[in-house]
């Protein structure tokens, strides 16, 4: 090829205090490619695009952008050299249009109306060429997330993007969207345009990109052919090390009801009901896995089985039922049941992030007999404890003094595993186990859930990753608007299946569109809005 | 990893806001004629040159402990406790009701019964903002300075219509009886030998305000009530999570920070005053807001940050008296401290933070 690259990065170097998130990176994209870039959690895939993005100033280094060296120092030069970015975490207005949010910050004039003539223009046009039909009057808290996520690319086409980077684009899809979004791709592509797709999960790299560059802790470890590599190959070079992608457990021997719950309905705090009426069985020695698009009730589930919210019908654990509403409707009373919970959110509720990791490790536990004395804490006990636990959860640095703020996701989550799979519950209730946690540590993780069900205990996990689900579950119910849509096994059952499920659309065999799918959703969406 | 040791963090961050401080407080001086260098001089002897000047300062510290700790507890919670100058005015109204109204045999018995009353009255006063806070969500900063005036016009109530004696032209209440006198630091240093000034009031007051930091330190680092109430501070959803009740936390920790400061009034009606006159309280709850954004809400900073603010006060008294340096940037002069040690902080950490970082990367 004799085009020069779209982009081309030379020695980029880059470091937050200590940290060095960039070594000396160069890499070439050449126009009209998908160019995955792939890495764990902290490997430098985002401080890299922030930086090709006028973001954050390398510390050294050179850009070229088709060829002539550039100078980004923040997101305006970046546009007007032709970089459009679409976020992981949507930079929209809820309350405004569609085609508001694609104009805003490239208005013309003083005046709006022009403006919005010329965007309605030029987005039937756009829509024309790359297949991007979205209602140009609708309000972005009314559509659906597969929509907004296309607003954002429009709004980046709109500003004469040629080259967009999509960051972690599919953490909010349903393999449905995910599907169309990579159609859409597909077809940018076609038209001449470059992306640059990063991205922690390797299935999408290997479906989608042309070229993959693999980091790791702020290096470039490798650039590749996608045709010319595979996942095991892309993983080991993530990790630095053989990875074992698949999830290593025997058939399980489910035996009694553990967990019951029947006609558990959930209203939040503005009175929406988020929970429509639930019907559950988890048994011991089994691992039900709760698959649907994030927000659709199944962190309601989690905290009314947790204690921190109220609600109406019944629960029993091991045939006693709980407290939904009153005084014994709390976490200290759900753990003295033999309940323990790894929360969705590790930073916001699983641990105090301000706290050193031994205080972390009696947290929720902290009126247990062996953590206190008195009104006192017992805190040389819970020091010892806190450095057994970290070794055998094997969490690095294994220091009980650092604060919890200072570990990386993986081993922050190692440390609340421990806390909560060592008090040997009866069910434990997982939540997201391995967002934003490396490859290495997710094989771990894993590990120790199956582990426990093999001692016999109930799991109930909560995920928004359809493969994490399908490896860990001895049984998959899908959630979609507070409803249990369907249980499969998971050997009975496929992605497209439970994709479906998790629109709300339950005539599995039948053909579906996929505008029917985000109909669905944003349905669902929008009442959440609400 | 922590960018900085604790050393840095703890003493060489206030240090430099603290040097920073004096630096602009010497050009304001010296824009208004006035000799900067002499200023702290006179400052300096005034508060700390002699037992004289020792016992204002220790008298105002011992003020600044009880409001300092107050707002500390209540910031280990999140909470922005604004009220302490009600409180500590509520405080002096149990002083003065047990002390005039119980026939104490001994002033040991009756620091004790005082330093109740006055907690119990604090708490109290506290306990309504705290309610409205837990279970209303009325925010507890609007409240508490509200409770403030309240407190102000009820204390003037108390004083003109009920506890003002017959005849008296002051609005004050009566003179405690002399078997309720604290003993001050020349009646408590006298027997060991030291020559302590008569006429200073700090007194016995300043010993409970130490323990009163000690027993602090001990209620937030050791006990399972302080861990529960820092868990509530750093993380309400995570208290949730864990099953910490937060009405009970917002109550007891309110409680525990209107009684710190109600017990200020045993230093300033009983120890000084010997009686309940307006505006006993004189601002020291909101200088407390001062001292524990100093002393970064650590009881043991608290206590230093205490002590200099009482430098500062009697050291701005003397100026005052004799300098042409009007009372107004004695003020001026707090303030900056106040803006440089607890609001400015970041401006002295950043660039610090960033000199470790190079010399840590030349280590390594």
């Amino acid at each position: 090829m004799t085009a020069p690259p779209a982009i081309e990065l030379k020695g980029i170097s880059k470091s937050f205090g200590p940290v060095q998130a960039n070594k000396d990176i160069s890499i070439r994209v050449m126009p009209g490619t998908i160019h995955g870039i792939i890495g764990e959690n902290g490997a430098g895939k985002s401080t890299l695009m922030s930086i090709l993005y006028g973001f954050y100033k390398a510390d050294k280094g050179e850009i070229f952008i088709k060829g002539k060296k550039a100078h980004i120092p923040d997101s305006q030069a970046a546009i007007a050299a032709g970089i459009g970015m679409v976020f992981q975490h949507f930079k929209l207005v809820e309350n405004f249009t569609v085609l508001e949010n694609i104009i805003l910050g490239a208005e013309d004039g003083r005046f709006l109306k022009p403006s919005i003539a010329k965007a309605r223009r030029s987005l039937i046009e756009l829509a024309e060429d790359y297949g991007l039909h979205v209602e140009p009057d609708a309000l972005i808290q009314d559509i659906g997330v597969g929509m907004q996520q296309r607003v954002e690319i429009l709004k980046a086409l709109y500003r004469q993007a040629d080259i967009l980077i999509l960051d972690e684009p599919t953490g909010v899809l349903t393999p449905a969207e995910a599907d169309q979004l990579f159609r859409i791709l597909d077809r940018l592509r076609e038209e001449g345009k470059t992306i640059i797709l990063i991205t922690h999960k390797l299935r999408e790299i290997m479906d989608t990109t042309d070229t993959v560059s693999v980091m790791r802790r702020g290096e470039m470890t490798a650039t590749v052919k996608t045709s010319e590599t595979s996942p095991a190959e892309l993983a080991e070079l993530m990790v630095g090390r053989k990875v074992l992608l698949r999830v290593d457990k025997q058939p399980a021997k489910p035996g009694e009801v553990v967990l019951d719950i029947k006609n558990l309905h959930v209203r939040d705090e503005k009175g929406v009901e988020r929970l429509k009426g639930i019907d559950l069985q988890v048994r011991a020695g089994e691992v039900v896995g709760i698959a649907g698009v994030a927000g659709n009730g199944q962190s309601e589930l989690l905290e009314v089985l947790g204690g921190y919210a109220d609600g109406t019908g019944s629960i029993t654990v091991n045939g006693q039922s709980l407290d939904l509403t009153g005084k014994n409707s709390d976490g200290q009373s759900r753990r003295a049941r033999g309940i323990a919970h790894v929360p969705e959110d590790r930073q916001r509720e699983g641990l105090i992030m301000d706290f050193a990791a031994w205080e972390n490790v009696a947290f929720g536990y902290h009126n247990d007999a062996a953590y206190r004395s008195g009104i006192l804490m017992n805190n040389a006990a819970i020091r010892e404890d806190a450095e057994g636990k970290m070794e055998r959860f094997d969490v690095r640095p294994p220091n009980p003094k650092l604060a919890a703020k200072n570990f990386s996701g993986g081993n922050q989550q190692k440390i609340v595993l421990a806390r909560e799979i060592e008090r040997n519950p009866d069910l434990l209730l997982i939540g997201q186990p391995t967002r934003g946690v490396d490859i290495g540590a997710i094989e771990f993780i894993h590990e120790q859930i199956i582990a426990l069900r093999d001692k016999g205990k109930a799991v109930l996990l909560v995920s928004v990753e359809l493969d994490e689900i399908m490896a860990l579950s001895d049984r998959i119910a899908v959630m979609f608007d507070g409803h249990i849509m369907g249980e499969r096994l998971p050997d009975q059952t496929d992605e497209k299946e439970l994709g479906l499920l998790m629109a709300g659309i339950t005539d599995t065999d039948k053909p579906h569109s996929v505008e029917e799918v985000q109909q669905n959703l944003s349905f669902a969406g929008g009442d959440q809005g609400a | 990893m922590d960018v900085m040791p604790k050393w840095a963090e703890v003493i060489l961050v206030p240090l430099i806001s603290l040097v920073l401080a004096t630096i602009i407080s010497a050009l304001v001086i010296l824009a208004i004629g006035e000799d900067p260098v002499a200023a702290v001089k006179l400052m300096i002897t005034g508060a700390l040159g002699s037992s004289y000047g020792w016992g204002y300062t220790l008298y105002y510290a011992t003020n600044f402990m009880f409001t300092g700790l107050a707002v500390a507890i209540a910031f280990h919670a999140r909470l922005f406790n604004i009220g302490g100058e009600g409180q500590a005015a509520l405080g002096g109204l149990g002083v003065a009701l047990a002390c005039l109204y119980i026939p104490w045999p001994h002033w040991s018995v009756a620091l004790v019964g005082a330093a109740i009353a006055a907690g119990l009255f604090g708490a109290a006063w506290a306990t309504i903002p705290a309610w409205l806070q837990a279970k209303r969500g009325s925010h507890i900063v609007i409240t508490t300075i509200m409770f403030n005036f309240i407190a102000a016009s009820l204390l003037n109530y108390v004083l003109v219509n009920k506890m003002r004696p017959k005849g008296s032209m002051d609005p004050a209440s009566a003179r405690f009886p002399e078997t309720v006198q604290l003993p001050t630091l020349h009646d408590m240093l006298a027997p060991v030998g030291i020559e302590f000034s008569k006429s200073a009031p700090a007194n016995v007051s300043l010993l409970v305000a130490i323990a009163a930091c000690v027993f602090l330190w001990f209620l937030i680092w050791r006990t399972r009530l302080g861990y529960e109430i820092r868990s509530f501070g750093s993380s309400e959803s995570a208290a949730r999570y864990a099953g910490m009740p937060p009405f009970k936390i917002i109550m007891v920790t309110m409680m525990i920070s209107g009684a710190l400061a109600g017990m200020m009034a045993i230093n300033n009606v009983m120890g000084e005053a010997e009686r309940l006159v307006l505006n006993s309280v004189e601002g020291a709850g909101f200088i407390g807001i001062a001292v524990a954004l100093m002393g970064r809400s650590h009881p043991f900073g608290v206590f230093i940050a205490a002590i200099l603010f009482g430098f500062l006060y009697q050291g701005g008294a003397e100026l005052a008296l004799w300098t042409a340096i009007p009372r107004e940037l004695i003020v001026v002069i707090q303030a900056l401290v106040i803006l440089f040690t607890g609001a400015l902080d970041n401006m002295v950490r950043m660039p610090l933070e960033r000199i470790f970082l190079a010399l840590r990367k030349k280590g390594a």
